[in-house]
């Protein structure tokens, strides 16, 4: 192993303070703007105002607790699932299927829940434990076919998302369908594997607030993986990998063993969107609940630089624009659509800008 | 039995056939394209706007694949000049097309179909449905017996050999996404003319079966679109829905099987070898 070769590899990865700055704050912060900008032209050209368009955007989101509820309510699976591909993505892998992750948990949160009456103390951690499992053993097949085949994970991770999206719908309409019932969904689980609203800790939201304690846990998640990466050294051998895959072999890490289990933590995360959802607000798994979690996950992991601070500013950012879609196509009769293709611009923008930017790094 | 499925498997493999076709161009340049689905939703909304604002179905058609090109433009843009990350774009073409058609989306109107020719033996399909094997073909010799295709996969196998030519990798990527679209947008155009509507999200995932058959035929144009009659195949036998077979199974085959052959244990599929690394 060449020496002076690998110290060349690592400080390859070294960018200049002031484009690192510009990387992780300005360009995420004239993405948001531009964002808002455009649209707000497009809503001018329409005809309609765009200050009442900006009005009703942050009275929407900001008006009450209520609303800044249903923001964070949002914004939880976000929470998850950014994580989860940021996770990925310092080590230099590309999970693509957080949505197939997240349903296979939440339908093993459900099946749990449904299925055992154990009190809340044993059956909420089961619950969320086994959805983890679940979530992990679906994200670790394709980190194990790359380790083991070097079979790419971003086409298994598509290719398991749609066998999960079919298994789903398997489980859901021929073996667990709510008896009597058209909608394609299971019985409603125990009342104690359900995770409590705030509401009924705290009395400034009111009872209809969906807002649960899932939040909380997103946040703890958040904490959790910026020590994990940062402080561990667990975390240190996920970047070297990521960084610098050289180095890690010389350094004696075996970075197949990290692309497995890197694999199968990111799927647990996701994993955890699944369990907001069905121990957190609807009590029971109902076919194709997702929104497309899993892939704006990946804009919002992108948005917060895969920082796990970061990422819960871009997830409750996401979450208000989730919310705030609703709004505007009820009162102003602004489609949704409008926010789907600013995302995607987003998105297209950042990765242009992070392209760019490694270009002239030369790395 | 198998007879009276040909029809819908035909209809079911044509869009798959053109986006997979697409696929591989853009894919032996060496630039993954995941924004297949989103440039074949566009395509099919372009048809039906198109066809709407003209009444008629060629000028649909071809703003149906001027729309798949127009995104396929910006994926190369992104992609080759921008050096940004292939597989975000990919996706974020995806979420932009799934927006925009979302924010303009025509009234629920019926169009006219491209036109059916009939053809002796065989029946009555849209002229796209014989279309596609002749392109299949065509793209066969193209890559692989000109030196126009040649130029093409050393763009995604080797930069050093174009290189020594003095030839410009970028303009062969540019090439190769802007085949994609064209070609997923005629893929989109026709989905959309069978049903003589535009649906939100109306592809359903295909442009993802699409790549699945590209890496299930190894990157070749003649095994991919096989690959496509065999999903298409199994698509028609779900929605026949006979023998007992749960849909669900026969829905996730395609996708099983595409693992199964991207990690080895049957035949080997192996990517153009810089497939999605960027020109430093």
């Amino acid at each position: 192993m060449n020496i002076p070769k690998l110290i060349a590899s690592v400080s390859q990865g070294r960018i200049s303070q002031s484009r690192k700055f510009f990387l992780n704050f300005i360009s995420p912060l004239l993405a948001i703007f531009g964002f808002f900008l455009s649209c707000g032209i497009v809503v001018h050209f329409r005809g309609q105002d765009a200050l009442e368009f900006y009005r009703i955007i942050l009275l929407s989101g900001f008006a009450s607790f209520d609303d800044f509820g249903y923001v964070l309510f949002n914004a939880t699976p976000l929470v998850f699932t950014g994580l989860a591909v940021a996770i990925g993505y310092k080590s230099g892998l590309f999970n693509i299927g957080c949505e197939g992750q997240l349903y296979i948990a939440a339908f093993a949160a459900a099946w749990i829940g449904m299925h055992l009456n154990l009190p809340a103390f044993l059956l909420v951690p089961l619950c969320i434990g086994s959805a983890m499992i679940a979530g992990a053993a679906w994200g670790a097949v394709p980190g194990f076919l790359k380790a083991r085949y070097g079979a790419h994970e971003v086409i298994n991770t598509i290719m398991m998302n749609f066998i999960a999206f079919a298994l789903m719908n398997y489980l859901v309409t021929a073996v667990y369908q709510e008896p009597g019932q058209m909608i394609p969904q299971t019985p409603q689980i125990h009342e104690t594997a359900r995770i409590p609203r705030l509401a009924s800790l705290t009395p400034i939201l009111p009872q209809s607030n969906p807002l649960n304690v899932s939040f909380l846990i997103a946040c703890g998640c958040v904490v959790f993986c910026y020590i994990f990466l940062t402080y561990t050294r667990w975390g240190y051998e996920l970047r070297l990998v990521g960084n610098a895959q050289d180095v890690a072999s010389y350094g004696g890490i075996n970075p197949r063993t990290v692309t497995v289990w890197v694999m199968g933590l990111s799927g647990a995360i996701a994993g955890l969107a699944g369990v907001a959802e069905v121990m957190g607000y609807r009590h029971r798994f109902l076919d194709s609940f997702s929104s497309g979690w899993g892939f704006t996950g990946i804009a919002v992991a992108l948005l917060g630089r895969n920082n796990p601070f970061g990422i819960l500013a871009a997830a409750v950012l996401f979450g208000l624009l989730n919310k705030v879609a609703l709004d505007i196509d009820i009162l102003l009769g602004i489609p949704r659509g409008l926010f789907f293709a600013g995302q995607g611009m987003l998105i297209i923008w950042l990765v242009c800008i992070e392209g760019i930017s490694r270009k002239k790094n030369g790395s | 039995m198998v007879l009276e499925l040909i029809p819908s498997t035909l209809r079911m493999a044509t869009p798959l056939g053109f986006a997979a076709l697409g696929g591989i161009y853009s894919e032996r340049a060496g630039v993954i394209n995941l924004g297949l689905e989103g440039m074949m939703l566009i395509g099919a909304f372009g048809y039906v706007i198109g066809t709407q604002g003209s009444s008629s179905t060629w000028f649909g058609l071809l703003i149906g694949i001027g729309c798949g090109l127009a995104l396929a433009l910006l994926h190369a843009v992104a992609t080759v000049t921008f050096h940004a990350d292939q597989v975000v774009t990919g996706i974020g073409i995806n979420i932009l097309a799934l927006g925009i058609t979302e924010y303009l989306l025509p009234l629920p109107k019926q169009v006219g179909g491209l036109p059916h020719w009939e053809l002796p033996f065989i029946g009555s399909y849209s002229f796209i449905v014989y279309l596609l094997p002749v392109l299949m073909v065509a793209s066969h010799i193209l890559l692989f017996k000109t030196p126009w295709g040649l130029r093409l996969r050393a763009a995604g196998e080797s930069t050093e050999a174009l290189a020594a030519l003095s030839l410009s990798r970028t303009k062969w990527q540019y090439l190769g996404i802007l085949f994609s679209g064209l070609l997923a947008g005629i893929g989109g155009c026709f989905l959309a003319s069978e049903v003589h509507y535009f649906t939100k999200g109306m592809t359903a995932g295909r442009g993802y079966l699409a790549l699945a058959a590209v890496i299930f035929g190894n990157w070749r144009p003649l095994s991919g679109v096989s690959a496509c009659f065999l999903f298409g195949f199994a698509t028609a036998l779900e929605l026949a829905n006979r023998w007992n077979i749960p849909g669900q199974l026969l829905h996730s085959l395609p996708y099983i099987l595409t693992m199964v052959v991207l990690v080895g244990f049957v035949g080997t599929s192996r990517p153009p070898a810089s497939l999605g690394k960027m020109k430093l």
